[in-house]
């Protein structure tokens, strides 16, 4: 049983001894390298750029500008393609661009033999600009006089949606009387992936192809992109992706390869780099959205959710990229995690704004929404005066939801059992009674908050994977996915999978980590928490073919029926004695050598995925605050997650430690700071405020694992779920610590030092504590 | 400007000809090929390049290759015996599941090294201080500090 | 790669002066956690460094007859938390250098590097000042020995020219004897951090512990350099240790900071700080002489 075995991971051995390659340790040794030039304003438009001293840089090979490049407009989000119009990305950028959107924005691009040579030059170039004021908020970029920023978009909205759920008015039913109403802005705000391993890539022609070298978690998709930016067939364009230092949506982006590519086209095939600084990969590429959320709630006297109103504003920064796909997941969380009696209101807003553009980040709007929803929740609880936990178990999902516009349901239900496994963790309601009336300067709180997230994408956007199995001459598999690795753990539970499904031994399945878009199946990568689930279901499809393929010519020359026969431990034997009949190294040394029938045993099967499922889970904390200097500090914190059968639980647990330290600074500190020219202020990771281990407690994961009908073994999401709830149930517990509702995250030392100074917890005279 | 400059990297005398302007970092990857020194930063907030400089741990990214002159310079890469085997510490990274995209792996089994140079023990919160200058986005450090503490802890977890 | 011009190699102090003057693009290196990441952004881009990175001569560290400690200034952070010397005499001064930065930052970075690049927020630098440290300069007229309260002139300027090294950081017997101290690093982070405030404080008590004899206070981050308060210390000194003494500190401190508001952190955070950090470095100073159950009380307990 190859299901839930704590294997250890394929990949630790090369990456404990440093032999693991990732894109910057493959660069050929006459690479070139291209340093973007960065615009020095966020909104506005290059006029002109005076290279001439720029070239004299001793090292510049070639300086291109954005009047230099084809005029092209592509998409970058890395989503399926769409075959119908209307659902396609929004293609709103080019190689490099005149209309300058962002503070940073591509403008040109230096290529030289040396990185000093190419800084050097780039910060010689005289750029002269038309200057607009930038838009850094969306109220600032829907206001009327505002400019705009893509011409095909007036008003600056990229999209909007909305819709209407129940019978009723909500303005009608809070008039009526008689329920408790409830309102508040809840806001979040940018901040940034941090993978450790930057953006990075390299370029280079061999026989009229080009070839791109990148870390990226779709390769498949920079391929397609490539191909459109450059108006270039996509059979001439072949992606290659080594070990990835981490990406959580950031490289689910198509972010520079274009451009490398395009680039490499222009020395004549030769290698090219473009390996992006710390400084512009928190920057310049993407961001988690800031959302703000305007929500309105009725509730009777008995605690029954009886209506909500959500509006959202997302701000999208200069460019699409994923766009309003993030704004509308977050309203979906408001819809699916509680179900009103009455009616629910819902309206979106996706805004073009000049700050760092918004993309794929670790739960793709859900975290912002689950802020929102369970900040939200809790105040409404609070309101009508009852226990939160309580609360929720009245109004949450329940078993068998179903999503009214989607369809997308919950086949298998454990969010009740991880909040009750998370109440008897942090002992709630002895710690709910026991801090419920404090005073003095630090003080204690508990605090917690649910969320439900769906597994893959289908069926808002196309859901395919594909799988190969290779039989070697000694009875191991080479097993090729299209499906990304990328610091996850993806190609151990591929292997386990892969294992479960023919038969043959882990030890004996060779996964290959790097993508070669030249030799891999399609896959659409790394991307939801969609890969143990849809690719996962291409393992079986493929091993079920795979292990066919080899019964079928174990039968031919055993002469006895394939049916009566299976795989177990690396050989054919008798599928109701169990006796060995063939050892899998015999069948396929005879099927490569036979002289009288030999055949490669392979399979390849695409499984195109047309369901999905929700994951649900809680996380709770237990906090104190250090009320005169802003201080919090995580006492305890559970996540306890129904994320169906798990794989592999040990790596299972370690992807739940990550995400709720990445929730855990989400909620305590981390921001990109925007000054009022649109230039973020923190853009290093001395001043980007990431947790490092003194900031992080010791993290606790929890699982209600029940088997989930939909998925290939039982399985659904867990990579991104564990960093949605932490920051809400952070928020929640310091209500419950201190009575004083936080609404915008992060909940840092300076903001609650400000907000307990107004609110009488701090004294502001200088003889306080006489 | 080159300078030649003479280092033991890896227990291995070598002497060759740098830039001065290098760092340390550059030079072991792209004239060593030293490839487990990664760079995360370039200003020495993120640890994934951490080396051992006569047995202390310094960020390479922010360190003169020219500085090294006469110096003991180890990587992950010099940990390797002869059998391919593991040390004890770059075992427990495995077996603790401490290891995820693997980019600031490196560095840390090099701060376990210095550490193991002390023969001391340490308490979790003295070992969460002592990996402090290394940035993780994967793991939240949760195992990386259970690695840690199986082999230097003053109280392992069982 | 640095966009470097050349580096130079002085055999001692006097050789690094020498060469400072003959190389006027050139600048003192010791450490170079700091001077490399200027040269990177390109503040500092094409200069010549003199590196003093291996000068064996300003790594000393020593005890006079007289009980005056030297302190060299090439000695890294590690070395300083790490050295006997400090350990027995200063050891908040060794507290105050193990804040800095994380493990491989305190292994490169060296205290004379903290002090002589200027900056408010340096952890050793408050610490120093309540230390009444001297430091000893050496330029091409010889040396000149001042009092660190002379040192800073501005944010990022001190008295030191361009070809002046620092050789020597020089703390007294009357400094440090009897004296007990606690450094408080306020960051947003508990490593990896510049000082939001950073707060030294240094008490002697009489010898039934009911009284402060003589007291320090110093802030980093409370003004364009590193401070001390020598108002507030006058008005302190005597005083029985009781709640009054940690509200007159609380309140007279705020006289003699002059923080400011930055998109790190506004003047109003800053000034809550300033007092709340006061109080609890005093309490922890005091804690360290020996005043029993001072720790808890006021704003909170560090």
């Amino acid at each position: 049983m190859e299901i839930g075995k704590n294997r250890r991971r394929v990949d630790a051995w090369a990456k404990v001894t440093g032999t693991a390659k990732y894109t910057a340790d493959l660069y050929p040794a006459n690479c070139l390298t291209a340093k973007v030039i960065r615009s020095t304003i966020a909104n506005g438009r290059v006029v002109s750029m005076d290279v001439r001293e720029a070239l004299k840089v001793p090292g510049v090979v070639k300086i291109v500008t954005c009047f230099d490049v084809p005029d092209i407009q592509f998409p970058t989000p890395g989503h399926p393609w769409s075959v119908e119009k209307s659902h396609q990305d929004i293609a709103d950028r080019k190689l490099l661009n005149e209309r300058v959107r962002v503070y940073g924005d591509d403008i040109g691009a230096v290529i030289a033999e040396d990185e000093l040579a190419a800084e050097k030059a780039a910060r010689l170039v005289r750029v002269t600009y038309e200057t607009y004021e930038p838009l850094l908020s969306v109220e600032a970029a829907m206001a009327p006089e505002a400019s705009r920023i893509h011409e095909e978009k007036p008003g600056n909205i990229v999209a909007s949606s909305g819709f209407k759920i129940g019978e009723g008015d909500f303005d009608r039913l809070k008039e009526d009387g008689g329920l408790i109403y409830v309102s508040g802005t809840y806001t979040t705000q940018s901040v940034q992936h941090c993978h450790l391993e930057v953006p990075v890539s390299f370029a280079y022609m061999e026989a009229g192809r080009i070839v791109v070298v990148t870390s990226t978690q779709i390769p498949h998709i920079v391929r397609r992109v490539i191909s459109q930016a450059l108006g270039m067939d996509m059979g001439k364009i072949r992606v290659i992706k080594p070990y990835v230092g981490g990406g959580f949506g950031n490289k689910q982006d198509v972010l520079y390869e274009p451009l490398n590519a395009f680039l490499a086209t222009l020395v004549g095939g030769r290698p090219v780099k473009i390996e992006l600084s710390r400084e512009e990969t928190l920057g310049c590429t993407r961001v988690r959205h800031a959302i703000t959320f305007k929500l309105e709630g009725l509730a009777d006297k008995e605690g029954n959710l009886i209506a909500r109103r959500f509006t959202g504003y997302s701000n999208q920064g200069g460019y699409a990229s994923h766009a309003h796909a993030i704004m509308a997941n977050a309203a979906n969380i408001f819809k699916q995690l509680y179900q009103d009696k009455g009616v629910l209101e819902s309206k979106s807003y996706t805004v073009y704004t000049n700050i760092p553009t918004g993309g794929a980040m670790r739960g793709y709007g859900i975290p912002q929404g689950d802020f929102g929803t369970e900040a939200f929740i809790e105040d409404m609880a609070w309101a009508v005066g009852m226990d939160p936990l309580e609360f929720r178990l009245k109004n949450c999902m329940k078993a068998g939801y179903k999503d009214p516009h989607l369809g997308i349901a919950c086949y298998s239900y454990g969010l009740k059992d991880c909040m009750e496994k998370g109440r008897a963790y942090i002992h709630w309601d002895e710690k709910r009674e026991a801090y419920a009336h404090q005073t003095g300067p630090v003080r204690r709180g508990v605090g917690m908050a649910i969320f439900c997230y769906k597994t893959g994408v289908h069926p808002i956007s196309l859901e395919t994977a594909s799988c190969r199995m290779i039989l070697n001459q000694d009875g191991s598999m080479q097993l090729q996915m299209g499906a990304a690795e990328i610091g996850q753990g993806a190609d151990t539970v591929f292997t386990q999978m892969a294992a479960e499904s023919t038969g043959i031994s882990a030890e004996k399945i060779h996964i290959q980590t790097f993508q070669d878009t030249d030799v891999s199946p399609f896959d659409t990568g790394a991307y939801a928490s969609r890969q143990t689930y849809v690719s996962g279901k291409a393992i079986r499809k493929t091993g079920l073919l795979f292990k066919s393929k080899i019964l079928a010519y174990a039968s031919e020359k055993l002469h006895i029926p394939g049916d009566g026969m299976d795989i177990r431990d690396d050989a054919v034997v008798d599928k109701e004695s169990g006796d060995i009949l063939l050892t899998l190294g015999a069948l396929a040394e005879e099927a490569f050598y036979s002289l009288d029938h030999s055949v490669h045993i392979t399979a390849e099967a695409t499984s195109h995925c047309k369901d999905n499922t929700f994951a649900t889970g809680a996380c709770f904390v237990e906090l104190e605050v250090d009320i005169p200097v802003g201080k919090i500090k995580i006492r305890d914190i559970i996540n306890v997650h129904d994320s169906g059968r798990l794989i592999n639980p040990k790596l299972a647990e370690a992807q739940v430690h990550g995400g709720m330290s990445m929730g855990l600074g989400y909620a305590l500190g981390e921001k990109l700071i925007i000054d009022d020219q649109g230039r973020p202020r923190n853009a290093d990771l001395l001043d980007y405020k990431m947790p490092t281990a003194m900031d992080t407690p010791d993290l606790h994961a929890a699982f209600v694992e029940i088997a989930d009908e939909t998925g290939p073994y039982g399985n659904k999401a867990l990579g991104e779920p564990p960093a949605i709830p932490v920051a809400p149930a952070v928020r929640n517990a310091l209500l419950h610590a201190t009575g004083i509702h936080f609404n915008a995250l992060p909940l840092d030392p300076q903001t609650l030092v400000e907000r307990f100074m107004k609110e009488g917890l701090i004294e502001t005279e200088g003889t306080a504590y006489v | 400007m080159l300078k030649i400059i003479h280092m033991n990297v890896n227990g291995k005398e070598v002497e060759l000809a740098v830039d001065i302007r290098e760092s340390l970092a550059d030079t072991l990857r792209d004239r060593l090929g030293l490839t487990s020194v990664k760079k995360g930063c370039g200003v020495g907030e993120c640890g994934a390049c951490t080396v051992l400089v006569d047995g202390t741990s310094v960020d390479s990214c922010i360190y003169l290759t020219v500085w090294a002159e006469g110096k003991r310079v180890l990587t992950v890469e010099g940990l390797r015996s002869g059998d391919g085997g593991l040390t004890p510490i770059q075992q427990a990274f495995i077996d603790e599941a401490a290891v995820q995209c693997g980019f600031c792996t490196p560095g840390l089994i090099m701060t376990a090294v210095e550490l193991s140079g002390t023969g001391k023990t340490y308490t979790r919160d003295e070992l969460r201080r002592l990996i402090s200058g290394h940035l993780c986005r994967c793991t939240g450090y949760e195992n990386i500090l259970n690695a840690f503490e199986k082999i230097f802890g003053k109280n392992p977890k069982t | 790669m640095y966009d470097l011009k050349n580096i130079y190699y002085p055999e001692s102090p006097e050789e690094a002066v020498r060469m400072l003057e003959a190389d006027e693009n050139s600048v003192l290196v010791c450490g170079g956690t700091d001077v490399l990441i200027r040269i990177r952004e390109g503040r500092l881009a094409g200069v010549s460094l003199v590196s003093l990175n291996d000068m064996r001569e300003l790594k000393r560290m020593e005890r006079e007859s007289d009980g005056t400690i030297h302190i060299g200034p090439a000695v890294t952070f590690s070395a300083l938390s790490d050295d006997p010397l400090i350990r027995e005499y200063l050891p908040p001064l060794g507290e105050a250098a193990g804040t800095v930065g994380g493990p491989q930052i305190r292994n490169m970075g060296t205290i004379g590097g903290n002090i002589c690049n200027g900056a408010t927020s340096a952890d050793t630098a408050s610490m120093l000042k309540a230390l009444n440290a001297r430091l000893v300069l050496l330029g091409s007229g010889g040396e000149r020995e001042i009092s660190i309260h002379d040192f800073y002139t501005g944010p990022g300027r001190t008295v030191r020219r361009r070809e002046e090294v620092l050789t020597d950081i020089r703390v007294a017997r009357e400094d440090y004897e009897d004296m007990y101290g606690a450094y408080i690093k306020y960051g947003k982070r508990d490593a990896m951090e510049i000082a939001t405030l950073g707060c030294a404080v240094l008490a002697r008590t009489d010898t039934d512990k009911t009284h402060i004899r003589d007291i320090r206070i110093a802030y980093g981050v409370a003004a364009p350099t590193p401070i001390r308060c020598f108002q507030t210390e006058e008005a302190l000194r005597g005083r029985p240790i009781d709640a009054a003494l940690f509200a007159r500190l609380r309140r007279d401190v705020l006289s003699e900071v002059s923080p400011r508001s930055s998109w790190r952190a506004s003047k109003t955070f800053r000034i809550q700080l300033v007092k709340e950090l006061g109080e609890r470095a005093l309490r922890q100073a005091l804690a360290r002489a020996g005043v029993p159950d001072i720790l808890k009380g006021g704003g909170g307990h560090a």
